[in-house]
């Protein structure tokens, strides 16, 4: 979709099957749905918005009003909704600094047992500005450049959505993607070729914004289902 | 060796050395990160629960699990004898082991026991036992409208519900998995 802006389009969206081998879980099945959405000319700041504005037009056009109820967790749609910086959630949840769970290679684990439990319970949640490590597409924040500028969303302690400003700088992302490639290398994974015309078109693409948002946990969300099998037509146990 | 992503519910590993069985499995992963495997394990020779997480990069050792096709013996002041049916050896068998199993333990039994190396874990029957009843209070004949179940008792002391025909002496059959009559055996 990035070679698409870097061609000229401006606002464009696709809604689109994603396919992640072997990833199977309450969350995950290997073959999933993504609405994605770039916009030139926008930062991660107005995705943020514009999610806010989809998430309470679809349920406003679903009849559920302002308010939902998912597996027990209240959630009040009425903006603004929280946005709260990932460096505060981890001192907050996790009781450590986000830096000091990277040093200690507990970051996921303790974005999944401490942090994301909480995040979109009450309010919808935009966990934003990430360590830049963990956002190798996105663009990094001005005034701190150890941060990138990417946001998840979180409704009902689902994760739903993860977001960019992108970043349009072609030797920062050769050198993000070295980075990352010695990084698997070292623990053993296989390594990605390089996506040289991605990397063509890159030099060419102007300022812009992009998400990818999960459409069948966005149907969970809505329907009340506790696990993405009931919400796929096929389980991968039944593929 | 297993790796994180052959973790599933029942599946047994070892840990420091101990035996464990996975009675509980979530796959997480945070958006962009790395896959997490949540596990609740029991440990197989204590019975305590405690949750963990792995990681893709982990890697477990196979529990060193055997079952083994023995005979009940008899029961003295040392436990419950059971020989090996392949190698007659004789072990002994503490209350701990053997739990509900002795309501069903009949002498010549076959069941299967379970050892993590050298160690006896558990113990599982067949499903049903044919047993005696030894204690039967007569038959009402005018009950048999209700349909009410009387207590019984059979040849190992285990007591148990029956229809109102069942009388002492006759041989009966009980699923060892609910310990529930199920027939009587002729």
């Amino acid at each position: 979709m990035k070679r698409l802006l870097a061609a000229g389009f401006d606002k464009i969206f696709q809604i689109s099957k994603c396919f992640r081998s072997g990833e199977c879980g309450r969350l995950h099945v290997p073959e999933f749905t993504l609405l994605e959405w770039y916009r030139t000319g926008a930062d991660y700041v107005s995705l943020m918005d514009e999610c806010e504005e989809m998430v309470t037009f679809t349920a406003e056009a679903l009849g559920l009003g302002r308010k939902l109820d998912y597996r027990g967790v209240s959630v009040d749609f009425a903006r603004p909704w929280e946005r709260i910086a990932v460096s505060d959630a981890f001192l907050r949840y996790a009781g450590i600094s986000a830096e000091e769970a990277i040093l200690n290679d507990r970051f996921d684990e303790l974005m999944v047992t401490a942090i994301e439990p909480h995040l979109g319970c009450g309010k919808p949640s935009f966990l934003f500005d990430y360590p830049v490590a963990l956002g190798s597409l996105a663009r990094r924040k001005a005034d701190d450049p150890t941060l990138a500028e990417r946001f998840e969303l979180y409704i009902g302690g689902l994760e739903l959505a993860n977001a960019f400003s992108e970043l349009t700088d072609v030797g920062e992302q050769k050198e993000r993607f070295a980075s990352e490639r010695e990084h698997r290398r070292t623990r053993g994974m296989a390594a990605y070729p390089e996506p040289e015309k991605f990397l063509e078109a890159l030099a060419s693409m102007p300022e812009a914004a992009g998400i990818a948002f999960g459409i069948d946990r966005f149907v969970m969300l809505f329907t009340g289902s506790a696990s993405i099998d009931e919400v796929v037509a096929f389980t991968p146990e039944e593929l | 060796m297993y790796s994180a992503s052959d973790l599933k519910k029942n599946l047994k590993i070892q840990i420091d050395g101990e035996p464990y069985v996975v009675v509980d499995f979530q796959f997480v992963k945070p958006g962009k990160g790395q896959a997490l495997y949540r596990c609740r394990l029991r440990n197989m020779i204590t019975g305590s629960q405690f949750d963990r997480t792995f990681r893709s990069v982990d890697s477990f050792e196979e529990a060193d699990l055997q079952e083994k096709h023995m005979q009940y013996l008899y029961r003295d002041d040392s436990g419950y004898c059971f020989m090996d049916n392949d190698t007659y050896e004789q072990i002994h068998l503490t209350d701990d082991h053997v739990g509900e199993a002795k309501n069903f333990l009949m002498e010549n039994l076959d069941v299967e026991i379970l050892f993590f190396g050298m160690r006896p874990l558990g113990i599982t029957l067949p499903n049903s036992v044919d047993l005696v009843v030894t204690q039967a209070d007569p038959w009402a004949r005018g009950d048999s409208v209700t349909g009410k179940m009387k207590t019984v008792t059979v040849e190992t002391g285990y007591v148990v519900q029956v229809p109102p025909f069942v009388e002492e002496g006759e041989k009966i059959r009980i699923d060892t998995r609910t310990g529930d009559y199920l027939t009587r055996v002729k």
